[in-house]
C-alpha cells in the first residue's frame, strides 16, 4: 500500500516539477513580438483588401500577434491560410468567418476604358498602387500588380471597373482524379 | 575547364532500363511523303516560348516557304506556310498541350499546286559571322526537332561561356520511334553539312554524333557521309549503349563526358550544346536550299496501326490523315500518343496537327493499355530507386506528394526528375508515379508564381504606406512651420493685413492699365 | 474515337505485387523439400495451418477496414508471411502456435499499422517473437534429423501430435527435446565445454547443424534465384552473410575453443533464411542500396551478439526487429546524391 502511495507521490512530483519548468521557460523564451508579426505576415496572401477589418495584411498580422484578432478573418487566404496560421501559432484551426467575405479564385480588376472619366478616385484607393493614370487621363490597371482586393470598386463614380478571373495555368491533374472528357480552354500569349 | 575529347571513353549513367526497341517494323518501308490534307492547321506556337508576330490575315494567298509569323526575339520562332494556298482563318484549334486544350491556329487551305519560294541564302555561308548565321536560322523557323522544340537561336547564343563541343543526338532511345534513324539512313550528308554550319555558328571545336544503331545501318552511312563532305572536319560518330533513357540530353552528356549538367544550369555552362540530328539537317536546308522548317519525318507506329511506317509530313497535317496514310487503325484505339510509350503525351483527338516537335504517333489498342492489376500501395521494393537515372527516391517523392507535402518533395529534388517513366515502368504496384510528379511540379510552380506576386504586393503596399506617411509628415511640418512664422511676425492679423495691402496694390496697378 | 488521356508510361508494367510474392514462394520450395526430407512432414502441416489462419485473418481485417478483398488476398503477401513463419516453427508445434503467430503477424503487425506497405516491423518476425516469448517450451521441442532418429513420425502421427498434443509412440520426449545445434552450443559453452568438444555431438554436421546446413544451402539457392530475377537485390544477403563471416572469423581465429567457426554461424539457425527472405522484406527494411548494406550488417552483428550474450539461442528475429526500428533513419542518412547536385566530375 505504501508502495503505491510512494509511486503516486513521485509521479505527481515529477509532473508538477516538469510543468513548472515548462511554464518558466515558455515565458523566458517567448518569441519576440516583431518576429511573430513577420511570420504571420508571411503566411497572409498580401491582397491588402481589408476584409479582415484591418487596413492591410500587416496591420492584421499585428492584431493577431497582439491577440486582438482571430485567425479566421482572411477570405483570400482561404481555409488553407487559416490552417497555416493555426499551425504557426499552435492554435486550433477553425472555419473561415463567413461574415468577412467568401474565398474567390484569383482575379484582377479591369477598367472599361470607354466609361472611365479620369477622376483618380480608384488610384487613391488602391492599396498597392496598381492603377496607372492621372487626372483627366485614362486610367488602367497593371495586371501584374493587381491583387483583386476590390477596394477600387466602391469609389468609382461611373462603375467602370470589373473583376475578371486571372487565367489559371494548367496543372497536370492528380492521378485518380482525372476525368478524361473535359476539354480545357487555354489562351497562349 | 580541361580539354574534353568527348566520346573517346564512354561512361555509364545510374539506373535506366533495357527495353525492346520495336523500331524495325516502321523501318521496313522507305520514307515516303504523306499526302497533303484538305486543311493544314498551323498553331502559332510550335515551340517553347511565346508566339511570333502574325504577318498574314484571313484571305491572304501564300506560297510554300512564306513566313506567316515573325520572330521579334530569340525566344520566338516564326512559322512558315508548308505549301501554297489560301489562309482561311485564324482561330482556336485542338493542340497537344495542354491535353484536351486548344490554341490559336492559322488554317491554310492548300491549292494543290505546291508552289514554293525559297528564302534568301548566302553565297558563302562559311564567310558569314556566327550571329548572321543564327539570324538566318531563326528566320528559317529553326527549333529543336527532337521533340522539345526549344528555340534554337536561344540555345546557340545568349551570353553563354564559349562552346567547346557540339553533340548531335541521334540516339533515339525510346521504343517505336525511328524518325531519326530514317533521317540518318536517307540523308546523312545533310546532317554532316548541318554539323559544319552549327560549328561555325557556335564556335565549337569538335562535333560528336551520338547513335545507338540498334539495326546496324547508321554508323557506316554517317562515316561515309563525313568522308564525302569533309574528311578533315572534327566530326566523330560515337555509338552509345542501348539503355533507356540514353537519348535524354542530361544522360547523353554524362555518358559522353562523365560530367553532370548542374541542376540550376545548362549544358552550355559545361561548354556543350546538344541538338538533335534533325535540327542539324534542317539548319542545312535553311542555309543551302532556303527551305524553312515546313515539314518533318514522323513515325506512325504501334500495335494499333495496320502498316507502321515513317512519313515525311508537312507541318499542320492532322494526325487522322497520317493514321490513314499508314493503313489506318487495326480496330478500336484506346490511346493516341505523341512520342513514345515511356514519356509520350496522350492526345485528346485525332484532329490535332503535326507541329515541329511531333516525332512519333503511337496508336495503342485497349488490350495494350489495359490495367493488369489495380493500383496497390507502395511496398517499398526499391526497384524505382534502382532504375532512376537522376538518382532520386521516387517512392519517397510519391509518398510526400500523396500527403500533399509539396515542400518535402521539392526538398527531395522533385524538379530534377526528367519524367522518363523508368520508375513507373518497374513498379510492381502499378503506381502512376510520373503523373503524380507532374501534378506536384505544377502545384509548386504555381505556388512560386503566387509567392512572387504576394511579395510584390507586400513591397508595393509597404512603399505606399511609407509614401503616405511621408506626405502626412510633410504636411505636418509645413503646418508647424507656418504656425511658428505667424508667432514671429505678430500673429495672423498682420498676415491678413499684409495680404489685403498686396491685393489693393495689384488692383491699383490693374486700374491704371485699364485707363491707359 | 474515344481516346483516354492517361499519362505515361502507356504500357502497363510487367511485374505485379502478386507476381513478386509468388516468385518468393517458388524460391522457398527447394528449402521446404529439404526440410521434409530431414525432419518429416510436420513442416507441411505448419505451413498449411499458418497459411490458412493468415488468409482468414487477413480477410477478416480487410472487411473490418472496409478494403476490397480480391486484390489484397490474391497478392499473396499474407501467404509469404505465413510460410516464412511456419519455416521457423518446430515441425510438431501445436496448431494454436500458428494461430497465435498469425494473429500477431497479420492483425497486429500488418493491419493495425495500415495494411500492405505500411507495416513498420517485419510481420513474420513479430509473430515469431510473440510466440517464442509466450511459449518458450513449445518452441524448443525440435525433432532430431532423420539420420539420427529411428523413424520420423508419419503423416497420421504428425497430425495427431499437432492437433491434440499427444506425441506418437515412436517418439519420446527425450527425442523431441533435442536441442538444436545452437542450443547445444549455448548451453555447452555456458558449461565451459570446448566448442570442438561440443561439435563432436552427432547433431552437428560437417559445417553447420546436421540437416540444417543442407536446408540452408537450398534456401540460399532459392535466394540466388530471386536475385537473378531481380525480385530482391544482392545488398541485404551479401551484407548479412558477409558481416557474419567478417565478425566471427577474427573471434574464431583468436579463440577456436570458445567461438564457433564462421561457417557454423552462417549455417545454423535461421541466418540464411533471414539473409535471403526475411531481412529482404521490402516494406520494413531499407530502400536505398547503401541503406540495405547497413541494415544487413546490423542484422548480422545483432544476431551474433544475441547468440553469444543474449538469452535466446538464435537472435535473428530480434535482430531484424531492432533493425526495423532504425530503417527509416538509415534510409534518410543514405540518400543517393541527385544528378546535377555537387560532384559529377570526370
Amino acid at each position: 500500500m505504501s508502495g503505491v502511495v510512494t509511486a503516486l507521490g513521485v509521479l505527481l512530483g515529477l509532473l508538477l516539477g516538469i510543468g513548472l519548468v515548462l511554464r518558466i521557460s515558455a515565458r523566458r523564451m517567448a518569441p519576440d513580438e516583431d518576429s511573430v508579426v513577420e511570420k504571420i505576415n508571411a503566411v497572409l496572401p498580401q491582397t491588402q483588401c481589408a476584409q479582415c477589418g484591418y487596413p492591410g495584411c500587416r496591420p492584421y498580422a499585428e492584431a493577431i500577434a497582439r491577440g486582438e484578432a482571430d485567425i479566421n478573418q482572411c477570405p483570400p487566404g482561404g481555409e488553407a491560410g487559416v490552417r497555416e496560421l493555426a499551425e504557426l501559432l499552435g492554435r486550433e484551426p477553425k472555419p473561415l468567418d463567413a461574415e468577412r467575405g467568401e474565398t474567390k479564385p484569383p482575379q484582377v480588376a479591369f477598367i472599361d476604358e470607354d466609361r472611365c472619366i479620369g477622376c483618380t478616385l480608384c488610384i487613391q484607393a488602391c492599396p498597392v498602387d496598381a492603377i496607372v493614370g492621372a487626372a483627366k487621363r485614362m486610367h488602367t490597371v497593371i495586371e501584374a500588380d493587381c491583387t483583386g482586393c476590390e477596394l477600387c470598386l466602391p469609389p468609382c463614380p461611373v462603375d467602370c471597373i470589373d473583376l475578371v478571373p486571372r487565367p489559371a495555368p494548367f496543372i497536370w491533374p492528380e492521378p485518380g482524379a482525372r476525368t478524361d472528357s473535359i476539354p480545357i480552354e487555354v489562351r497562349h500569349g | 575547364m580541361a580539354e574534353i575529347e568527348i566520346g573517346r571513353h564512354l561512361y555509364r549513367f545510374p539506373g535506366g532500363l533495357k527495353l525492346r526497341h520495336h523500331k524495325q517494323i516502321a523501318c521496313r518501308d522507305p520514307l515516303t511523303p504523306a499526302p497533303l490534307p484538305e486543311r493544314l492547321w498551323l498553331p502559332l506556337v510550335q515551340h517553347q516560348g511565346p508566339a511570333g508576330e502574325c504577318r498574314v490575315q484571313p484571305g491572304d494567298r501564300v506560297v510554300g516557304g512564306q513566313p506567316l509569323t515573325r520572330a521579334r526575339s530569340d525566344r520566338e520562332v516564326p512559322i512558315h506556310a508548308p505549301t501554297s494556298g489560301v489562309v482561311e482563318d485564324l482561330r482556336d484549334g485542338p493542340v497537344s498541350w495542354p491535353p484536351g486544350g486548344t490554341a490559336p491556329c492559322l488554317v491554310l487551305a492548300p491549292d494543290g499546286e505546291d508552289r514554293f519560294e525559297a528564302l534568301d541564302t548566302p553565297d558563302d555561308w562559311a564567310a558569314e559571322s556566327p550571329d548572321a548565321l543564327i539570324e538566318r536560322l531563326r528566320a528559317g523557323g529553326l527549333a529543336g526537332l527532337g521533340g522539345a522544340a526549344f528555340p534554337t537561336a536561344a540555345k546557340l547564343r545568349g551570353g553563354f561561356p564559349p562552346i567547346r563541343a557540339l553533340i548531335l543526338n541521334g540516339s533515339e532511345c525510346e521504343p517505336y520511334i525511328s524518325c531519326d534513324e530514317m533521317l540518318m539512313r536517307s540523308r546523312p550528308e545533310a546532317i554532316v553539312e548541318g554539323a559544319r554550319i552549327l560549328t561555325r555558328a557556335t564556335g565549337a571545336e569538335e562535333v560528336v554524333i551520338a547513335i545507338e544503331d540498334q539495326m546496324g545501318e547508321v554508323r557506316k552511312r554517317l562515316n561515309e557521309a563525313i568522308r564525302t563532305v569533309d574528311p578533315d572536319a572534327p566530326i566523330r560518330v560515337v555509338q552509345v549503349t542501348t539503355v533507356y533513357p540514353e537519348g535524354g540530353e542530361k544522360q547523353l552528356i554524362q555518358v559522353l563526358t562523365g560530367l553532370e549538367v548542374p541542376h540550376d544550369g545548362l549544358p552550355q555552362d559545361l561548354g556543350l550544346v546538344c541538338l538533335n540530328v534533325a535540327t542539324a539537317a534542317a539548319a542545312r536546308d535553311i542555309l543551302f536550299d532556303g527551305r524553312p522548317v515546313i515539314e518533318r519525318i514522323v513515325t506512325v507506329s504501334g500495335p494499333g496501326i495496320v502498316h507502321p511506317r515513317n512519313l515525311v509530313v508537312r507541318l499542320g497535317t492532322p494526325i487522322a490523315d497520317l493514321v490513314a496514310a499508314a493503313g489506318g487503325p487495326t480496330g478500336d484505339l484506346d490511346r493516341l500518343v505523341l512520342g513514345g510509350p515511356m514519356s509520350g503525351l496522350p492526345l485528346a483527338s485525332d484532329r490535332i496537327p503535326i507541329t515541329k516537335g511531333s516525332n512519333c504517333i503511337l496508336a495503342l489498342r485497349p488490350e495494350d493499355t489495359a490495367r493488369t492489376q489495380p493500383v496497390m500501395p507502395c511496398i517499398n521494393c526499391g526497384e524505382c530507386i534502382r532504375v532512376c537515372p537522376a538518382s532520386l527516391l521516387p517512392q519517397m517523392l510519391y509518398k510526400h506528394l500523396v500527403a500533399d507535402d509539396f515542400d518535402a518533395a521539392q526538398a527531395l529534388n522533385l524538379f530534377d526528375c526528367i519524367e522518363c517513366g523508368c520508375c513507373a515502368h518497374v513498379c510492381p504496384s502499378h503506381i502512376p508515379l510520373v503523373d503524380q510528379y507532374r501534378h506536384g511540379k505544377g502545384v509548386l510552380r504555381e505556388r512560386g508564381v503566387e509567392d512572387a506576386r504576394a511579395a510584390r504586393a507586400k513591397a508595393r503596399f509597404e512603399a505606399r504606406e511609407e509614401r503616405l506617411a511621408e506626405r502626412e509628415a510633410e504636411r505636418r511640418r509645413k503646418r508647424e512651420a507656418r504656425e511658428r512664422r505667424l508667432k514671429d511676425t505678430g500673429g495672423a492679423k498682420s498676415e491678413v493685413q499684409a495680404a489685403i495691402e498686396r491685393a489693393r496694390a495689384r488692383k491699383d496697378a490693374g486700374d491704371g492699365e485699364d485707363d491707359g | 474515337m474515344n481516346l483516354s488521356l492517361a499519362g505515361a508510361p502507356h504500357l502497363p508494367p510487367i511485374s505485379t505485387v502478386g507476381g513478386v510474392m509468388r516468385q518468393v514462394l517458388y524460391a522457398l520450395v527447394p528449402g521446404i523439400v529439404a526440410h521434409v526430407v530431414y525432419f518429416g512432414v510436420g513442416i507441411l502441416f505448419q505451413i498449411a495451418l499458418a497459411v490458412g489462419f493468415a488468409l482468414i485473418l487477413e480477410a477478416a481485417m480487410l472487411r473490418l477496414r472496409q478494403r476490397p478483398l480480391k486484390p489484397f488476398l490474391t497478392d499473396c503477401s499474407a501467404v509469404v508471411t505465413a510460410v516464412l513463419f511456419a519455416l521457423c516453427m518446430p515441425p510438431l508445434a501445436p496448431w494454436w502456435i500458428a494461430l497465435t503467430g498469425m494473429v500477431f503477424a497479420i492483425v497486429v503487425a500488418k493491419h493495425l499499422y495500415g495494411g500492405l506497405g505500411s507495416n513498420l516491423f517485419n510481420p513474420t518476425m513479430v509473430g515469431f517473437a510473440a510466440v517464442i516469448i509466450a511459449f518458450p517450451i513449445e518452441l524448443s521441442q525440435w525433432l532430431a534429423p532423420r539420420s539420427l532418429t529411428p523413424g520420423l513420425p508419419g503423416i497420421g502421427e504428425t497430425a495427431v501430435a499437432i492437433f491434440t498434443g499427444q506425441l506418437p509412440a515412436s517418439v519420446n520426449w527425450d527425442a523431441i527435446s533435442q536441442a538444436t545445434p545452437l542450443d547445444a552450443l549455448k548451453t555447452g559453452v555456458a558449461e565451459n565445454r570446448l566448442v570442438t568438444e561440443i561439435r563432436d555431438a552427432p547433431i552437428f554436421g560437417d559445417f553447420g547443424g546436421l540437416g540444417w546446413e543442407w536446408i540452408a544451402n537450398f534456401y540460399a539457392l532459392g535466394g540466388m534465384y530471386l536475385i537473378w530475377r531481380r525480385v530482391i537485390s544482392w545488398h541485404v544477403p551479401v551484407a548479412v552473410i558477409g558481416t557474419t563471416i567478417l565478425v566471427s572469423t577474427p573471434m574464431w581465429l583468436l579463440g577456436p575453443d570458445i567461438h564457433p567457426s564462421p561457417l557454423q554461424h552462417v549455417f545454423s539457425g535461421a541466418l540464411v533464411l533471414a539473409a535471403f527472405f526475411i531481412a529482404t522484406d521490402p516494406v520494413s527494411g531499407c530502400s536505398t542500396m547503401r541503406g540495405r548494406l547497413v541494415f544487413g550488417a546490423g542484422v548480422a552483428i545483432l544476431t551474433l551478439a544475441i547468440r553469444r550474450y543474449g538469452g535466446y539461442p538464435d537472435g535473428v528475429a530480434f535482430a531484424v526487429l531492432l533493425m526495423n526500428m532504425g530503417a527509416p533513419m538509415i534510409d534518410r542518412l543514405t540518400r543517393p546524391r541527385t544528378y546535377g547536385h555537387g560532384g559529377g566530375g570526370s
